[in-house]
């Protein structure tokens, strides 16, 4: 296959940044598109030029690392994958692609199309956890937990936080990371018991961070690689409304 | 900061204004579009003139109205602030967005169907509500103002009719996403009902624009 690349380039966070159009031929449709990327840099690296700076580690879909907006769309147009995912077989031969990095205040720019997306972790220092040791792993079905309810926080918990949901958003909102990681623990006993605190303190720090409000469009669930539902956001609300009416602080 | 003004600031609680003011304006609109069916009774405007008279002399109505217009500033302002907010959250673009991939279109223009909707509103203010209070119009036989033939001659004019009907799919549009997202944002979202608010939210954003068309295209071709 033969593709031309259309490339955000940006020495620094400071830096202004601009595209840069690269032509690469030979490119395999068995390929990643990490891989793809990979063979552009060692060109780039035997030309003596600077190899495009791009985030990834475990290239098994599971890490949340890899990034990339491509053609217009986070992961690029591959349903439920990320981008260490998608194969180049996806695109047609000849065609110009358009990789951008994340666009958000909340995540800067560190280099090309790496960002830095330590506002997430921020977010989770703030109440994304339970304060008391739960102890070694229980016996099974030692606190019942009916198998819906399961299913429903573990769908929360595969939230990977790549946050191609804030990359899609036109708000640059937060609020389906931010959702799924209030889900995942308010749902099941242990986390049940800093449920409300946890709402506001996670919900204030998404804001401190410069995260856009939502508008229910449901992009960032539909570009989600891991599908992660928007009712994961209606019960954030709940839960931070009832918090915030309801607590004696 | 008091726990209420730390609410309706955060990204939540202005979504939650949001919400509840376009709830009211919802409800508002099937009110609205009941006084405008008198419209078409054929009796020359006596019955709709004596409604507005009622409209408008009525305290309790008077009182709900302060109300209405306080709600459609506070939707109008929010949505200001709000639009502001969520573009300060991505100062540089993208080059390339495929919007159409993950979402649907009016969802992402609810500021430009908005904008359009309070030219109309603009406009429409003007026409009538500006007219009944401040405006010179002659009585009718029972000795109300005679709004109908003020409403009735603005529709015997086919741009004003066209203005009137083209708004109507921009708020037709507004609705479409607007009902069911209120919902969403209030942390209504379930399985069994959703679906049931979705369909109905889709099933008013037709019916209730296109019954208030109805009446200037009415109007227009009996005339």
């Amino acid at each position: 296959m033969k593709l031309t690349l259309k490339i955000w380039r940006q020495k620094n966070t400071n830096d202004k940044g601009a595209f840069k159009t690269y032509d690469i031929d030979g490119v395999s449709p068995d390929m990643s598109f990490l891989e793809m990327i990979d063979v552009l840099n060692e060109q780039l690296i035997e030309k003596d030029e600077d190899p495009v700076h791009f985030d990834h580690d475990c290239r098994e879909g599971i890490c949340g690392m890899c990034s990339m907006y491509i053609n217009g769309e986070p992961h690029g147009p591959l349903k439920g994958v990320t981008t260490c995912q998608l194969h180049m077989r996806s695109f047609s031969d000849g065609e110009t692609i358009t990789i951008e990095p994340w666009r958000a205040k909340a995540f800067p720019v560190v280099k090309d199309l790496a960002v830095d997306r330590s506002a997430f972790d921020r977010v989770i220092q703030a109440g994304g956890y339970v304060s008391v040791n739960t102890g070694g792993t229980p016996d099974a079905n030692e606190i019942p937990i009916p198998k819906s309810v399961a299913d429903e926080a573990f769908d929360a918990a595969t939230c990977i936080g790549c946050g191609a949901c804030v990359a899609a958003c036109k708000n640059a909102s937060a609020m389906l990371f931010v959702s799924a990681k209030i889900s995942q623990l308010s749902m099941l006993p242990q986390g049940q018991v800093e449920k409300s605190e946890r709402a506001e303190k996670m919900v204030a720090q998404m804001d401190a961070e410069g995260f856009g409000a939502c508008t229910n469009t449901g992009a960032c669930s539909a570009e989600c690689p891991k599908g992660i539902d928007l009712k994961n956001i209606a019960r954030m609300n709940r839960e931070y409304l009832g918090s915030k009416m309801g607590s004696s602080n | 900061m008091s726990w209420l003004t730390d609410t309706l600031t955060s990204s939540i609680g202005r979504k939650v204004i949001m919400s509840l003011t376009g709830l009211f304006l919802i409800i508002f609109l099937i009110v609205h579009l009941s006084g405008n069916f008198q419209l078409l009774m054929d009796d020359g405007g006596l019955q709709f003139n004596a409604y507005a008279k009622f409209m408008t002399s009525n305290p309790l109505i008077k009182f709900t109205s302060y109300g209405l217009y306080a709600f459609i500033l506070l939707h109008i302002i929010m949505s200001a602030v709000l639009a502001a907010k969520n573009r300060k959250a991505r100062p540089v673009g993208y080059a390339k967005v495929k919007g159409s991939a993950n979402s649907a279109w009016a969802s992402r223009n609810m500021g430009i169907l908005g904008t359009v909707i309070l030219i109309f509103l603009v406009i429409h203010m003007r026409s009538y509500w500006y007219e009944m209070h401040w405006g010179d119009i002659p009585m009718d036989a029972a000795g109300n103002k005679d709004l109908f033939k003020v409403v009735s001659a603005s529709f015997a004019q086919w741009w004003y009719v066209a203005i009137y009907v083209v708004s109507m799919i921009f708020l037709a549009f507004h609705l479409s996403h607007g009902f069911s997202s209120a919902f969403q944002t209030l942390g209504v979202n379930h399985k069994k009902y959703t679906p049931f608010i979705k369909g109905l939210g889709i099933v008013y954003a037709i019916l209730i624009p296109a019954a208030f068309a109805s009446i200037p295209l009415y109007m227009f071709f009996n005339n």
